[in-house]
């Protein structure tokens, strides 16, 4: 069952208990049901129908590509050919021109965390599934993490602990006054704010999306059996629906970008010594 | 259920556990693409980049070969063609040479020639002298017997004398030719006469 149908039958279950009105959906989309609980160590493990869904993302995707390139010739097949202009675009669009001519390594991870974005995001609008599981803060959030890990290493590694901390407090070309301001401002961001709008921009999209989809589908559904001249809004909400989906594909696609792109600047910023 | 469980929930606090799931399944993803994936597509676009290269380098032998055989062919012909000049030249000296050794050659025949009939007629001229010389004191001594002889005041008789002994010296050039002169020579002589 998915969540928007188990919303709707909160929903119908609210009208039959004759409270009437529109319920309309709450966080509680988010946490679904547990399909199994078990505990590690004292953490709790929950496995939701979000966590499958996951798995399903990452299996779905990882098949695709080692299909893609199992066969891989000089001369592409369609499926090839797929995979080979999704890395490249990784590969050159972002590893190569934006990190510079020290990213060509930085191009498997940068390739992995894109195709790995994009197949969860993916699952917001893939029937029966219909919530991407980067509408849970959780795995942009470790995304992020890694990528913070990954750019501060980097960034001590090529230019020196001293060095990198020196020039991310003190930008140079900055007048002496003014860092009193600018200091602060450029520590929190490096090591605060970047992760942490990187996790953020990702989750938000995905759960406002998320959100967006079951209001207008319930919306519809409610509006349709409401009787009157409800059921005209109704098609209209059923509309929105539809259209949401459609942007919502966009915002699939540009957010694995944007966090892929970000990620790769970072890393840029990290290879090469501030000027 | 799922309200109770949302009710505490804070969306930008996630439980610990989720955080180890997508950890592990993120590391997965990226361990499987970074051993099956990638590396053959980096293997790919090698093997293709040098495809370009190595036809591109094919193409760059082809043409510095075929730039060769036409330099080769040019020089051919242009050695080609001097020699034919050299050879019309050769020709054309030679040429020269030839008819200025036949002009030589007929003008030392002609001056042979010339010189042999020069000679002839000399030597024809000085055995007409001599013969002529000869009979013409034969006949002076003849002529002047006769004239004694005979009366020189019968004019008559004198030019009778003479017109006879005329007469004579016209047949008698006419019987006796001289060897060489020939016949034509008296011939146009008589006829001279007549």
């Amino acid at each position: 069952m998915t969540s928007s149908a188990h919303a709707l039958a909160d929903v119908l279950a609210a009208e039959g208990g004759g409270e009437g009105g529109f319920e309309s959906p709450t966080i509680a989309e988010f946490y679904p049901p547990a399909v199994a609980e078990f505990s590690v160590l004292g953490v709790d493990f929950e496995i939701t129908r979000i966590t499958i869904i996951m798995w399903i993302a990452t299996a779905a995707i990882l098949t695709l590509l080692v299909l893609a390139a199992r066969k891989a010739s000089v001369v592409p097949g369609k499926l090839q050919y797929i995979g080979e202009s999704g890395y490249s675009l990784v590969r050159d669009g972002m590893a190569r021109d934006v990190i510079g001519p020290k990213g060509l390594p930085f191009a498997p991870f940068l390739a992995s965390l894109f195709f790995f974005i994009l197949a969860n995001n993916f699952m917001s609008i893939v029937p029966l599934a219909q919530i991407s599981p980067n509408s849970k803060f959780a795995i942009p959030l470790v995304l992020a993490v890694i990528v913070w890990v990954l750019y501060n290493y980097i960034g001590i590694k090529e230019q020196g602990a001293a060095r990198y901390f020196k020039d991310a407090a003190i930008p140079p070309g900055v007048p002496a006054a003014a860092l009193i301001l600018v200091t602060p401002i450029e520590l929190l961001q490096v090591f605060v704010i970047r992760p942490f709008t990187l996790a953020v921009r990702l989750f938000a999209n995905l759960f406002a999306g998320h959100m967006l989809l079951v209001v207008f589908s319930l919306g519809a559904v409610y509006l349709l059996t409401a009787g009157g001249i409800f059921p005209l809004f109704g098609v209209a909400s059923f509309t929105m629906a539809l259209l949401m989906t459609f942007f919502e594909l966009l915002v699939i696609v540009l957010q694995a970008y944007v966090f892929t792109v970000l990620t790769a600047t970072y890393l840029n910023g990290a290879v090469e010594p501030a000027h | 259920m799922s309200i109770l469980a949302a009710e505490s929930a804070n969306p930008l606090l996630p439980p610990v556990g989720e955080i180890i799931i997508g950890t592990i399944t993120f590391a997965i993803a990226f361990f499987v693409l970074g051993k099956f994936v990638w590396p053959r597509f980096e293997q790919v676009f090698r093997a293709r980049r040098e495809a370009i290269e190595g036809g591109i380098e094919r193409a760059e032998t082809m043409q510095a070969e075929a730039k060769a055989a036409l330099e080769r062919y040019q020089a051919q012909l242009a050695e080609a063609r001097t020699e034919a000049a050299q050879i019309r030249d050769q020709a054309r000296a030679e040429g020269q040479q030839i008819l200025e050794e036949l002009r030589v050659q007929a003008q030392q025949e002609s001056a042979r020639i010339v010189a042999r009939g020069e000679e002839q007629l000399a030597t024809s001229r000085q055995q007409v002298v001599n013969e002529l010389r000869g009979q013409i004191g034969q006949l002076a001594v003849e002529l002047a017997g006769r004239v004694v002889g005979e009366s020189l005041e019968d004019q008559a008789r004198r030019s009778g004398t003479v017109d006879r002994f005329l007469d004579q010296l016209d047949g008698m050039a006419g019987v006796s030719p001289d060897g060489r002169g020939g016949a034509t020579g008296s011939s146009v002589y008589v006829q001279g006469d007549r």
